[in-house]
C-alpha cells in the first residue's frame, strides 16, 4: 500500500472509507490486472491484483477476511463473508450475504 | 445560488412549478370518462389508476389522502374529480377545494359516461383557459417542496449520484426548503443512522415504530428477498446485499437533522426542513405518495437507468454511471459520471444538479416529461373487501 496520495496510474476503483474491506470498480477490470484504488476520505491509494474479472460498479476486496467475517463498506457492515475473502477477490452475492434478510 | 426561480403561487400560499388542470378519477370505473375528457380538451391531464372500490379502513383513508393530496398539489392549477358514486367523489373534491383552487366534481351513476363527458369537458375547457392566463412569479428556494428517491441503484449511486443529491438536499434545507425522503424497508442496514438524525426522541420513536412495522410485515411473508430487494437490476449493477443498497440510498439524504416523520401521502403541515415519509421503495408508488404530500419536484439518482416519471411532479434523473449516461442518455437530465473518474468534485456535481433543478422549476421539461412518463400508482395497504 502506498500512502503518498500520488497516483502512478489512473485509479480503477474507489473505496469509501479507510476502514472498508471492499472498493468499487470505476471501470471494467480484467482478472490478473494490477490496479490502483483511491480512498475517498483521505485520497490515499492502494494497489491490488484482481483475482477475478470485476465489471464497473462491482466490488474488489482490499482486505482479507476470515470465514463468517463482517464486510465493511461506508465504514458500516454490509453483510458477512461465509467463506472469507482474499485481497483482490471479486466480491458479490456468491461470497457475501446479507446479515439482515 | 443557481439562478432566479419563477413559479406559480397558489391560493393557499404554496408554490408549484407546473400548471396542470388535472382530471382525477376517484375510482377505476371513472378512468374512461377522465381519459376522454383529457383527450377533448388540450392541456387537461387525466390521472388514471386501478383502485378506489370496496376499500376500507386505513387503506381507504390512504386512498382519500392520496386523491386529495394529488389534486391539492401546487403543480395542479385546477382539478376535476370524476367517480362512479356521488358521496366519495364529492368528498375528494371538497378536500381539494379547501386549498382555494377551482374544483368541480361529477358522478357517473344515474347519468352515464356520455353525459358526464359532456359536462366535464365544458368545465375542463373553462379551467384550462383560466389556468393558461396564470403567470409565474419570483419565488424563493424556501418555497419549494422537493422529494428524493433513487432507482435501479447500483454502486455508482452510492459513490456519485446519491452524494450529489445529498449536497443539494443540504443546500435546500439550509435555504429553508422542505425535503421528503422515504423508502422505509430500503433503509435496512442503515436505519440506526437515520434514527440518530431525528430531531427529537418522539420523532425517533415514531420512525422506529414505522420501520419495525414495515420490516415485520416483510419478514412475516417468509420470502427470500434477494432478487426483489435488492432487485435483479441492483445485483447486475454490483449491489450484493440490502445493507449495501441502503447505505448508498441514505447518502442522498445529506447530513441535516430530520424534523418530521410523515405517514404515506401526509403533508408536513407547514413545517420546513428534512422529513421522512413512510413509503415503499417502488418508484411509481413512492413518487405518487410524495406528490400527494405536496412535493413539486423530485430528484432521482439512478445507476442502471430507471425511466420513471410522474404526471404532476417533474422527476430529474441524475446518474454517475458512465455506461448508463451513454447508453440511456435520453433519460438522464444530469450526468455526474465525472465523479467516478475524479474529474468532477462533489461540490461541482452539486452545482450542476442545483442548476438543473432550478431550470426544471422554471419550466424546462425533464427527460421523463418529454418522453411522456406518467407513472401514477396508488399504494394499497391490503386487499379490497
Amino acid at each position: 500500500m502506498s500512502d503518498d496520495g500520488r497516483r502512478s496510474a489512473p485509479h480503477r476503483f474507489l473505496i469509501h472509507r479507510r476502514a472498508d474491506h471492499v472498493g468499487v470498480a470505476t471501470s471494467d477490470i480484467e482478472a490478473g490486472e494490477r490496479v490502483v484504488g483511491v480512498y475517498m476520505d483521505d485520497d490515499s491509494t492502494i494497489e491490488v491484483e484482481a483475482r477475478g474479472a470485476i465489471p464497473l460498479g462491482h466490488k474488489i476486496a482490499v482486505e482479507a477476511l476470515e470465514p463468517e467475517g463482517e464486510v465493511l463498506e461506508y465504514g458500516v457492515r454490509i453483510g458477512r463473508a461465509p467463506g472469507g475473502l482474499a485481497v483482490g477477490d471479486y466480491v458479490h452475492t456468491h461470497n457475501i450475504k446479507s446479515a439482515r434478510w | 445560488m443557481a439562478g432566479e426561480l419563477y413559479a406559480y403561487r397558489r391560493e393557499d400560499g404554496r408554490v408549484g412549478v407546473r400548471n396542470h388542470v388535472a382530471i382525477l378519477p376517484f375510482d377505476d370505473l371513472a378512468n374512461a370518462a377522465a381519459e376522454v375528457v383529457a383527450g377533448h380538451v388540450k392541456g387537461a391531464l387525466a390521472l388514471p389508476h386501478a383502485y378506489g372500490r370496496l376499500q376500507y379502513g386505513a387503506d381507504l383513508d390512504l386512498h382519500f389522502r392520496t386523491m386529495i393530496g394529488t389534486g391539492a398539489n401546487p403543480n395542479v392549477a385546477a382539478c376535476l374529480v370524476i367517480g362512479i358514486e356521488e358521496n366519495w367523489t364529492r368528498r375528494v373534491a371538497d378536500g381539494i377545494a379547501a386549498t382555494g383552487k377551482p374544483v368541480a366534481w361529477f358522478s357517473i351513476e344515474g347519468h352515464g359516461d356520455l353525459e358526464i363527458v359532456r359536462r366535464a369537458s365544458w368545465k375542463a375547457k373553462e379551467l384550462v383557459q383560466w389556468a393558461s392566463e396564470l403567470r409565474r412569479e419570483s419565488v424563493e428556494l424556501s418555497d419549494l417542496t422537493v422529494s428524493i428517491k433513487c432507482g435501479e441503484s447500483d454502486t455508482t449511486t452510492g459513490l456519485g449520484s446519491c452524494p450529489t443529491v445529498g449536497v443539494v438536499v443540504d443546500r435546500l434545507v439550509d435555504a429553508g426548503a422542505t425535503v421528503f425522503f422515504g423508502e422505509t424497508p430500503e433503509l435496512t442496514g442503515g436505519e440506526r443512522l437515520v434514527a440518530e438524525r431525528m430531531a427529537t426522541p418522539e420523532l425517533r420513536e415514531a420512525f422506529t415504530a414505522m420501520y419495525d412495522a414495515y420490516v415485520a410485515e416483510i419478514e412475516a411473508s417468509g420470502a427470500d428477498l434477494l432478487g426483489s430487494q435488492p432487485t435483479q437490476g441492483n445485483i447486475a449493477g454490483g449491489l450484493s446485499t440490502i445493507e449495501e443498497k441502503a447505505l448508498g440510498n441514505i447518502e442522498k439524504t445529506g447530513t441535516k437533522e430530520i424534523v418530521g416523520v410523515l405517514g404515506p401521502a401526509q403533508a408536513p403541515n407547514g413545517r420546513r426542513g428534512l422529513h421522512f415519509m413512510d413509503s415503499s421503495s417502488a418508484a411509481a408508488e413512492h413518487i405518487t405518495l410524495m406528490a400527494a404530500g405536496g412535493a413539486v419536484v423530485h430528484l432521482f439518482p439512478t445507476g442502471q437507468g430507471n425511466v420513471i416519471g410522474n404526471p404532476i411532479e417533474p422527476v430529474v434523473k441524475v446518474t454517475a454511471n458512465p455506461k448508463t449516461a451513454a447508453s440511456m442518455s435520453e433519460h438522464i437530465d444530469t450526468d455526474v459520471s465525472g465523479l467516478l473518474s475524479r474529474e468532477l468534485t462533489l461540490p461541482q456535481a452539486g452545482d450542476r444538479l442545483m442548476g438543473d433543478l432550478v431550470r426544471t422549476c422554471n419550466g424546462r421539461l425533464t427527460a421523463a416529461e418529454a418522453l411522456g412518463h406518467r407513472e401514477f400508482v396508488m399504494t394499497r395497504l391490503y386487499r379490497s373487501a
